[in-house]
């Protein structure tokens, strides 16, 4: 046991899973093997490896070489701080998905449920290999894995054309993103040929190669993560798949892409132009604008959840172009507290968002409705959800006491050191995306109160949900476990953030940004506690203790029964479900206020309708604008090219033939 | 300029900057403001404004000509050029909205991006300067753009006219602020040149009403050579 | 000292939980005053207060535990946002575990809590007057960070107590840009507050109502809470403009004498502010709903622009 390192048992880790998988391929027919041994195995799997990344963070960076793959090519494989803290994402937010998975599948699916778990393990063990890989081979190949895994995952439900046509979007994005990864690994390795990490930090050809290398992988890993303009696969592929495999694509898969920027911004280019950073400022701030303001106006709840996904690496990307902005100008000490933010925002967005797309699937499970016009009064039939979900709901909407303000406080904390940046123009447009910043997180509110409002509170507005019911108690555990999760990072952030102190060290070179003295345990304080300081448990105990002693006095005094009547309304004699607000209704505010970011088609009926109709529907301005205008370019080019195509076999021969001329003419010039 | 000039005490400079941060206020609720009387009331305040800068420069830097160019504002800003304003619209009885050609919050966000170029743009020239108020002139610079933003985003003629004004403000402002005013002869020139325009446009305002019977200048689109 | 402090957080916050319903009695006097009405008495708010708690609590039939739990949690936020804001002293026990955005976050959770228990019952209203509460929060909430950041600007330091202690320090200093603050904050709190040219308190028709179509189905002592809570709110936001824009007279020490100046400052300044509030309320009408984002947005902008104005002017450059 001594003689293995650290990273041989995260190794080992990765790779159960993987044997998991295939064991229930083996297993395909027994339903009960594989969802009531073989995904809680995996829970218990992806905990064993956040405990060894919680290790890994503390202990020194650790290499290794496996000799698989092609000859001299082995996979180079390295475990520090960052990959670390990724793996502890990887591992605490599985644990709470597979647990949730293990209890969610329905007897009538067994039929594909062993290669669902193939496919789900398989999933998990690419993503820790990409975040393990130390050379751009082991990565794509990772990479790729992680894709078409997730691609075939997606396609579960291959029988609807609409998840086909999901599924064929995603796999092309995604694949135009593999290709700007490649091309920039290309790029960084290019002089040497060598295609290892250590090999690409000595890249240090001149400022335009390394801008072009930054562009390629911002829109490479831009398009996993969704970043704008390369978003549309995301409402597309997350409301197709599965429940849990939303959850993971949501919460863990788009942090992989994180990942990938901060590795290659960060740790192979170092970057240091400034100009970077406002890059991803303004890509990330319109993210994040438009992934709210869509978020707001979805009629179908995952949707609306994958919309607010976009929103959240906005966020995350505003942080982390801050952060290269701060270390531009070598203020180190201010970089870090973005990056804190950054990656405390990644953490918190895994949790809360897990949880709220596993309780969408819990509602999707109960009542076969994902359309939030035929939802409602869930609460009452689906208490465990319901509750919990409203832990996720105030998480994201950013509320103190939990996780999603904390990262917000953070960022925001770093955004108010802006004016003292160095540059005549930046210190004063920085300050403003604060603003924006603040606009977003109240639109996440009003969001997230349409989310759970619409579907959860409120009375019925179909028949058919009166036979709603709850999670089953494995689910329940997993959604406990997210919940839990949310709670204790906005509770204890000061135990995180030290945490966060070795990858700080090793991306900025400075750590310690926070007021982490052990007398200071309870407050949240950037560099000194009069700048500013947060103590979330005071803070929730001040509420708790609020909110119980006006129950009890209340009860003390002026305790009488409450008599159960029907609503009053006004008087309004006639109420039935359906004349509540629709999540239509509920948005309509915001159609108005930001109708330049939509393309919409409606049509009201007039006063004299025998059988009125309402339509109303919210597109996706970038179709217009930019896939269908590049779609129709492919389209001619290829009609060009076309005449290429005889269906004669020796034609083709020529081409392979006159191809291979030329390129030995070309090599021997 | 001597040294004597820069403003004794502290409090002179932050009142001039107070004043400065008043009128980019003023300027702002012009630009957001949807009532032709009370657009009015807020150039005449504007000037109340410039009036009281002009006399706490003239008073710190004891510049007796900054008197008459105060009392000129007030006469002129605060007085006659509204009376004559609210007159005019009350015998062409003037519709009481304003009809924006942006939508309000757009042209605010636009200001804000106004306001941020303004100052960056002024920056070398305030660093030339060497009056302890440098900073306004970004500011004036800034009262200035955003008129010019209000005349362009305006469809009706009295609206544009009052945008017109206020950038004749702003650009006093500049001067007081920079350089302790400008010569008198230029100053009543300025002066002179803001009555004669406004005569103009009074003839103007009746002439096009009678073409058109409107004030909205979107009619004269069609007085172009075919 | 920590002694003190902690006294005097105990005197603030049982002040304003004893003082919130006699401002807005004051309010609703002065405004009686105004309009050439007969004003109801001072005290009116506390009988009104007492008799809706001792009175019966009809719940609907599909009133979810949300519903009965949120008029405590709402009260509990409201109540501790008025501990938070240094009324009478900056040295408080609880200044240092909620800063301005904490406290911008503890109205958004309380907002929150009284959208959804709106939504509960499900009737028409109901979710009528949550949605346009949330309109009006998402647009209101970030206006008033950025006044927050604007006043933490100059005083480099977000917490509450640091930034009124900055303030009052240094009272020969006029900031420019607190007039813009100022400006975006009024507008502000007049729409948070439900008053006149956003949302009218004393309305008796349905379709204008925002804050009063929210809270249509509850009665008795949870109604009681929640109006309760609507005058701490009140409450808290004048102090919160007091400590802002006038802070002269608060104490930085929490010493006995200090504190009864400051008190007696206080209830002054309180008292002008009502009137002031008043005297808005009376001079202006009713915006369409549609106007409120407008007007919300330019406070925003507004608010955006001090930021501005402190950067342009006040930093030095």
């Amino acid at each position: 046991m001594s003689r293995l390192a650290l990273i041989d048992w995260v190794l080992i880790t990765a790779l159960i899973w993987l044997a998991l998988g295939i064991a229930g391929v083996f297993l395909a027919h027994r339903f009960t093997v594989i969802s009531r041994v073989l995904f809680p195995l995996g829970a218990i799997n992806s905990l064993v490896l956040g405990i060894l990344a919680l290790v890994g963070l503390l202990s020194e960076t650790q290499e290794l070489i496996l000799p698989i793959g092609l000859p001299g090519l082995p996979f180079h494989l390295r475990l520090d701080a960052l990959s670390s803290f990724f793996l502890f994402l990887l591992g605490a937010t599985s644990a709470g998905i597979s647990i949730y998975a293990a209890g969610y599948f329905r007897k009538s699916q067994s039929a594909v449920l062993g290669l669902q778990c193939l496919l789900y393990h398989a999933f998990l063990t690419s993503m820790s290999f990409v975040l393990l890989a130390n050379d751009g081979y082991a990565f794509m190949v990772a990479w790729e894995t992680m894709a078409l895994s997730s691609f075939f995952l997606v396609t579960a439900e291959h029988r609807h054309p609409e998840i086909r046509r999901a599924g064929y979007l995603y796999l092309l994005i995604a694949h135009i993103g593999s290709v700007a990864i490649l091309l920039s690994f290309g790029l960084m390795a290019g002089s040497t040929g060598d295609y290892t990490f250590d090999a690409m930090r000595q890249f240090a050809d001149g400022a335009f190669w390394r801008t072009t290398a930054f562009l390629l992988a911002l829109v490479g890993f831009g398009a996993k993560a969704g970043i704008l303009p390369l978003h549309v696969w995301l409402p597309e592929a997350h409301p197709a798949a599965p429940s849990p495999v939303s959850a993971m694509m949501s919460g863990v898969m788009l942090k992989t892409a994180i990942y990938g920027l901060l590795r290659v911004g960060f740790d192979l280019l170092h970057a240091h132009t400034w100009w970077w950073g406002l890059l991803l400022l303004l890509v990330g701030l319109a993210t994040a604008l438009f992934g709210v303001v869509f978020s707001a106006v979805q009629t179908d709840m995952k949707r609306l959840l994958a919309y607010s996904s976009i929103e959240n690496i906005g966020l995350i990307t505003l942080g982390m172009g801050l952060t290269l902005i701060f270390r531009a100008f070598g203020m180190t000490g201010f970089a870090s507290l973005a990056l804190t933010a950054t990656l405390y925002h990644c953490l918190n967005h895994a949790f809360f968002k897990s949880l709220l797309f596993l309780s969408t699937g819990s509602v999707l499970h109960a009542t076969g409705e994902r359309n939030l016009g035929k939802l409602g009064g869930l609460i009452h039939q689906m208490p465990w959800v319901a509750w919990l979900a409203l832990i996720g709901v105030l998480a994201s909407a950013g509320l103190p006491p939990l996780n999603g303000f904390v990262s917000e406080w953070l960022l925001l904390q770093s955004f108010l050191f802006t004016p003292e940046v160095p540059h005549g123009y930046l210190n004063m447009l920085l300050p403003v995306f604060a603003a924006a910043i603040a606009l977003i997180a109240a639109l996440a509110g009003f969001t997230m109160v349409k989310f759970f409002g619409v579907v959860f509170l409120g009375q019925p507005r179909e028949e058919k949900l009166a036979q709603a019911h709850d999670a089953s108690r494995l689910s329940r555990l997993g959604l406990l476990w997210l919940a839990a999760g949310c709670v204790l990072l906005g509770l204890m952030p000061n135990v995180i953030v030290s945490l966060l102190d070795p990858v700080m060290q090793l991306l900025i070179g400075f750590g310690r940004q926070l007021d982490a003295r052990p007398e200071n345990w309870l407050f949240l304080a950037p560099f000194y506690e009069e700048r500013a300081s947060y103590s979330p448990i005071i803070f929730f105990c001040g509420i708790v203790a609020m909110t119980l002693v006006s129950w009890l006095a209340v009860r003390r005094y002026f305790h009488s029964r409450a008599k159960r009547v029907p609503p009053w309304d006004c008087g309004f004699p006639l109420q039935t479900g359906r004349m509540q607000d629709t999540s239509e209704g509920y948005s309509q505010p915001i159609r108005r206020i930001f109708s330049p970011f939509f393309k919409r088609t409606r049509q009201h009926p007039s006063p004299f309708d025998a059988q009125p109709r309402y339509l109303s529907i919210v597109e996706d301005p970038f179709w217009y604008w930019l896939y269908l205008p590049v779609a129709w370019i492919v389209e001619q080019g290829t009609r060009v090219v076309d005449f290429l195509q005889r269906g004669r076999i020796a034609i083709y021969l020529l081409y392979s033939f006159a191809t291979l001329i030329t390129l030995l003419v070309l090599t021997r010039g | 300029m001597t040294p004597a000039i820069i403003l004794s005490d502290a409090l002179g400079g932050q009142l001039i900057n107070l004043c400065a941060a008043i009128m980019l206020l003023l300027g702002f609720a012009m630009l957001a403001q949807r009532r032709i009387l009370s657009l009015i009331n807020l150039f005449m305040l504007q000037g109340a404004v410039l009036f009281t800068s002009t006399v706490i420069v003239a008073y710190t830097t004891h510049q007796s000509h900054l008197y008459w160019s105060a009392g000129l504002t007030l006469s002129l800003k605060v007085i006659a050029l509204p009376y004559i304003l609210h007159r005019l619209i009350r015998k062409l009885s003037v519709k009481w909205d304003v009809e924006t050609i942006l939508n309000i919050p757009t042209t605010m966000l636009v200001g804000i991006a106004l306001v941020v170029v303004a100052f960056n743009v002024a920056q070398p020239i305030s660093q030339l300067s060497g009056t302890i108020m440098r900073a306004t002139i970004g500011i004036a610079l800034a009262c200035v753009l955003l008129s010019f933003l209000m005349m362009i985003t305006r469809s009706k003629a009295v609206p544009q006219v009052i945008a017109f004004l206020a950038m004749e403000n702003g650009l006093f402002f500049a001067a007081t602020s920079a350089t302790y005013g400008m010569p008198m002869v230029v100053e009543l020139g300025i002066a002179l040149d803001v009555m004669v325009g406004m005569v103009i446009f009074g003839v103007f305002f009746f002439q096009i009403r009678q073409q058109f019977d409107s004030l909205d200048i979107r009619h004269m689109e069609r007085i172009k050579e075919e | 000292m920590n002694f003190y402090a902690l006294i005097a957080q105990l005197i603030e916050l049982v002040a304003a939980l004893l003082l919130a319903p006699l401002l807005v009695g004051w309010v609703n006097q002065c405004r009686a005053w105004l309009q050439n009405r007969t004003a109801p008495p001072l005290l009116q708010t506390y009988f009104t207060l007492h008799k809706l708690f001792r009175k019966e609590v009809l719940l609907a039939h599909n009133a979810s535990p949300l519903f009965r739990a949120a008029p405590y949690a709402i009260f509990a936020c409201m109540a501790l946002a008025s501990a938070i804001v240094p009324t009478l002293s900056t040295n408080l026990i609880l200044a240092p575990a909620a800063d301005a955005i904490a406290f911008v976050g503890l109205f958004a959770l309380a907002r929150v809590f009284i959208a959804l228990a709106g939504m509960d019952v499900g009737t028409s209203f109901g979710s009528l007057g949550s949605r346009r509460e949330m309109l009006i929060g998402f647009l209101a909430e970030p206006a008033l960070l950025m006044v927050f950041f604007t006043a933490s600007l100059i005083s480099h330091s977000t917490s509450l107590s640091s930034i009124v202690q900055t303030l009052t320090r240094t009272d020969l200093i006029i900031y420019p840009s607190l007039a813009f603050a100022g400006t975006a904050f009024t507008m502000v709190s007049l729409a948070e507050n439900a008053r006149v040219p956003v949302d009218n308190p004393t309305t008796h028709l349905e379709l204008t109502m925002i804050h009063e179509a929210m809270i249509l189905e509850y009665s008795g002592r949870h109604l009681a809470l929640i109006e309760w809570a609507a005058s701490l709110k009140l409450f808290a936001y004048s102090c919160l403009g007091i400590a802002l824009f006038v802070p002269f007279g608060i104490s930085a020490t929490a010493l006995p004498t200090d504190l009864l100046l400051a008190a007696s400052c206080m209830l002054i300044k309180l008292a002008i502010g009502g009137f002031v509030l008043a005297l808005i309320e009376t001079l202006s009408a009713k915006m369409r709903i549609f106007r409120a984002p407008e007007f919300l947005g330019t406070a925003f902008l507004l608010a955006v622009l001090a930021m501005l104005v402190h950067l342009l002017l006040e930093t030095g450059r």
